[in-house]
C-alpha cells in the first residue's frame, strides 16, 4: 500500500506573527519557517504504518517556493521514501492545492492520503475533505487513532463532544489532529541519507490546474489590543475584583 | 441572496452553535435551515421555532445519521441550487462537512467568519488570530463556516417557519460509523458559559486537575476547560482543550489556572470579557492578556479561592 503525505511549508508555531504596516499581510522575511505541525504527524503516522509492514511507499508532496524544498527533505530525513514538489511562488488555496493533490493522486494512486487537519497559517482546515469530495473518497478527519485493517480503516476522530469512530472503504483520506502520535526527530545518518532520495520538481502547470485565487484579501490588520490588567496580592483581592464584574455573586 | 444553514444538534436537540450562524445568515439575506438526520422531526420543529427563519428542510434518512460528510454533502450540494449561500457553524461538524460540499461546488470557502461586511466580504482570523484578514470572494456562491463567538445568537423562539421534506442521494457507502465516546457533564457547555475555570500544565496530573479545577467550577457554576498540555498530559479529556486547534470560547470570565499562555492558548480564550489567571511565574505571557492577576502558588490560591467563593 502507498501512502501520500502533502505537507506545507508554514511559519514556525514558536514564532510570533507580525502584521506587516502597509496592511498587505504577515511579515514572514526572515522568520523562522517550518513544517506545519499536522503535517509532521501525519508524516510520522506514515512511517509508523510502514515500521508495522502494513504500507510499503511513502510519497511527500509540497506545493510551495523552492524553499519548500527544505520541508520535502525534512519528510525523506523523518522516513519518507521519496517527494514531489510542485513549484510556485503564488499563494494556493487549499481549493487549489486539493485540484493539484488529486491530480497527483490520479497519478500515484496511493491507498491513503494522510494531511493534516489545518495550515497554522491561513488556518483553512479545508483540503483534506475537499480531496476526499473531488477523489469521491471517505474522510476520517480531526484523527486521534488510526487503523488500517485489510481494505478499511478505522478513524478515532476528536470532536465537540469528545471521541468518534468511522470506518472509511480504502482508498481513502485521513486528517491527523494533535493527539495521534508524537513525531520523531531525524537524526543526523537520516539527513544526509536524505539528501541522496529523490525529489522531483514540478509546477502547476505540469497538471493542468488552475491555481488563480478565488478569494482576494483586502486587507490584514492586527486585531484589537486587550488593556493591560491588574495584579491582586491576595484571594481576598481576587474575590473582590470577581464580584465587581457583575458576573459572580 | 438566499442561504442554507446548518442545522447542529445531537440526541434531538437543536444545538446552540447553530443559532450564530443563523444571524450571520440573516445579514446575507434569506435564511432557510437545513436539519439533516434520522428521526429528526422533533429537531425539525425546534429549528421552525427559530426567529427570522423563512423555511426548514429536513432531511430524514439512516444515511444521514452521525453527520457522515460522505453522505451529507452531496445532499447539500443538491440543496445549493436553489441557495447563493451555505453557512455551517465552525464546530467538528461544520468543519467537517463544509469543505466538502465546497469542493463539490468548485467554490473555496471562506473559513471562521468574524464578520460579514457585504454580500461577498468578510472577516477572518489567520495564524491563530494573530491577525484578522479582510478576504472578498469571487465565486457566485459561498461556502462559510462560522465563528460562534462572533455573533450573536438568533432567537430560538418567535419564529413559524414552513417545514418540507428533502431527500438527498442516500449513502454513499463509502464510511460508516462505528461507535462514540461521549462524555455527558451536568456543568455548562465550554461554547456557551458565561463562566470557564481551565487548567493547565500545571496541575501535575488528573487526580489534582478534578480536585482543584472541579470544585472551584461546581462553586461558579463554571464549565470546564483545559490548555493543550493539561489535554495531552492526560489530566483532562480531548473536548476541554481550549485554543487554536481546540474550541474557541469567549465566556463573561476566563480562569486560566497554571496555564502560561502559548499564543495557540490565546487563539481560543482572548475574547472573553474578564481574563483571570493564576500563575507562579509573574512573567507568563498569560499576564499581557489578563485582566486580573494573581502570582502565587496555584495549589494554596485555588482551594482558598474555592472555600471564599
Ligand atoms: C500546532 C499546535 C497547536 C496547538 N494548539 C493548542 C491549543 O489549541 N490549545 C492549547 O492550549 N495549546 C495548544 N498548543 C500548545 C501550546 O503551544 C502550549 O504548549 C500549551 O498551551 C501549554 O500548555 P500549559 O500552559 O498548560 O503548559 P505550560 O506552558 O507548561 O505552562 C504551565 C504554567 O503553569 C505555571 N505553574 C507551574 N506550577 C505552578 C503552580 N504550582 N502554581 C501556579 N502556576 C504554576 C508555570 O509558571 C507555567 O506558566 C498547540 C501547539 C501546536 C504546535
Ligand atoms: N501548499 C501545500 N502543500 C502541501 N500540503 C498542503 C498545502 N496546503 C495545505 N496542505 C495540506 O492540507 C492540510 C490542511 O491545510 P489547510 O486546509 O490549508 O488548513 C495541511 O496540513 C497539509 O497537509
Amino acid at each position: 500500500m502507498k501512502l501520500l503525505v502533502p505537507v506545507k511549508r508554514v511559519i514556525d508555531y514558536n514564532v510570533k506573527p507580525r502584521v506587516k504596516a502597509d496592511g498587505t499581510g504577515v511579515d514572514l522575511a526572515n522568520v523562522k519557517m517550518s513544517m506545519n505541525p499536522f503535517d509532521e504527524i501525519a508524516v510520522e503516522e506514515a512511517i509508523r504504518l510502514k515500521e508495522k509492514g502494513l504500507a510499503t511507499e511513502i510519497v511527500a508532496v509540497s506545493i510551495g517556493p523552492a524553499k519548500a524544498q527544505e520541508t520535502l527533505r525534512t519528510a525523506l530525513a523523518m522516513g519518507a521514501d521519496r517527494a514531489i514538489l510542485v513549484q510556485t511562488d503564488a499563494d494556493v488555496e487549499p481549493l487549489a492545492v486539493a485540484k493539484l493533490l488529486q491530480k497527483i493522486v490520479e497519478e500515484e494512486q496511493p491507498q491513503l492520503v494522510i494531511l493534516g487537519k489545518q495550515a497554522i497559517d491561513d488556518d483553512s482546515n479545508q483540503t483534506g475533505q475537499m480531496l476526499g469530495a473531488l477523489l469521491g473518497w471517505g474522510q476520517g478527519t480531526f484523527a486521534s487513532k488510526v487503523e488500517v485493517d485489510g481494505q478499511a480503516v478505522s478513524v478515532t476522530r476528536e470532536v465537540d463532544g469528545g471521541l468518534e469512530t468511522v470506518k472509511l472503504n480504502l482508498p481513502a483520506i485521513v486528517t491527523t489532529d494533535l493527539r495521534l502520535n508524537e513525531p520523531r526527530y531525524a537524526s543526523l545518518p537520516n539527513i544526509m541519507k536524505a539528501k541522496s532520495k529523490l525529489l522531483a520538481q514540478k509546477t502547476p502547470e505540469d497538471y493542468g490546474v488552475d491555481i488563480a485565487p478565488r478569494l482576494s484579501i483586502l486587507k490584514v490588520v492586527e486585531p484589537s489590543k486587550r488593556q493591560a490588567g491588574v495584579k491582586v496580592g491576595s484571594v481576598d483581592e481576587l474575590i473582590d475584583k470577581l464580584r465587581e464584574t457583575g458576573v459572580v455573586g | 441572496m438566499k442561504t442554507l444553514v446548518w442545522v447542529e444538534h445531537e440526541e434531538g436537540q437543536l444545538k446552540d452553535a447553530t443559532l450564530s450562524a443563523v444571524t450571520a445568515a440573516s445579514k446575507l439575506g434569506e435564511v432557510h435551515l437545513l436539519v439533516a438526520g434520522q428521526n429528526v422531526g422533533d429537531v425539525g420543529a425546534q429549528a421552525a421555532k427559530i426567529a427570522g427563519v423563512g423555511k426548514v428542510h429536513v432531511a430524514d434518512d439512516a444515511a444521514f445519521a452521525h453527520g457522515l460528510a460522505e453522505n451529507v454533502a452531496p445532499l447539500i450540494a443538491g440543496l445549493m441550487d436553489h441557495h447563493d449561500a451555505f453557512l455551517a457553524p465552525s464546530t467538528t461538524t461544520g468543519k467537517n462537512i463544509a469543505p466538502r460540499v465546497a469542493a463539490l461546488l468548485d467554490v473555496m470557502q471562506i473559513s471562521d467568519i468574524l464578520s460579514v461586511e457585504s454580500d461577498d466580504t468578510f472577516t477572518r482570523p489567520i495564524y491563530a488570530g494573530n491577525a484578522i484578514a479582510t478576504v472578498k470572494s469571487s465565486d457566485s456562491k459561498k461556502v462559510i463556516t462560522v465563528r460562534g463567538t462572533a455573533f450573536e445568537k438568533a432567537a430560538a423562539e418567535g419564529g413559524s417557519a414552513q417545514v418540507e421534506a428533502v431527500s438527498g442521494t442516500g449513502d454513499k457507502g463509502l464510511s460508516s460509523f462505528v461507535g462514540q465516546e461521549v462524555a455527558h457533564s451536568e456543568r455548562p457547555e465550554l461554547t456557551s458559559a458565561n463562566i470557564i475555570v481551565s487548567g493547565g500544565r500545571a496541575l501535575g496530573s488528573s487526580e489534582q486537575f478534578h480536585a482543584l479545577i472541579d470544585p472551584l467550577a461546581d462553586k461558579l457554576g463554571a464549565a470546564v476547560g483545559a490548555s493543550r498540555a493539561a489535554v495531552d498530559a492526560g489530566y483532562a479529556p480531548n473536548d476541554y482543550q481550549v485554543g487554536q486547534t481546540g474550541k474557541i470560547v469567549a465566556p463573561g470570565i476566563y480562569i486560566a489556572i497554571g496555564i502560561s499562555g502559548a499564543i495557540q492558548h490565546l487563539a481560543g480564550m482572548k475574547d472573553s470579557k474578564v481574563i483571570v489567571a493564576i500563575n507562579k511565574d509573574e512573567d507568563a505571557p498569560i499576564f499581557q492578556v489578563a485582566d486580573i492577576g494573581l502570582v502565587g502558588d496555584l495549589f494554596k490560591i485555588v482551594p482558598e479561592l474555592t472555600e471564599k467563593l
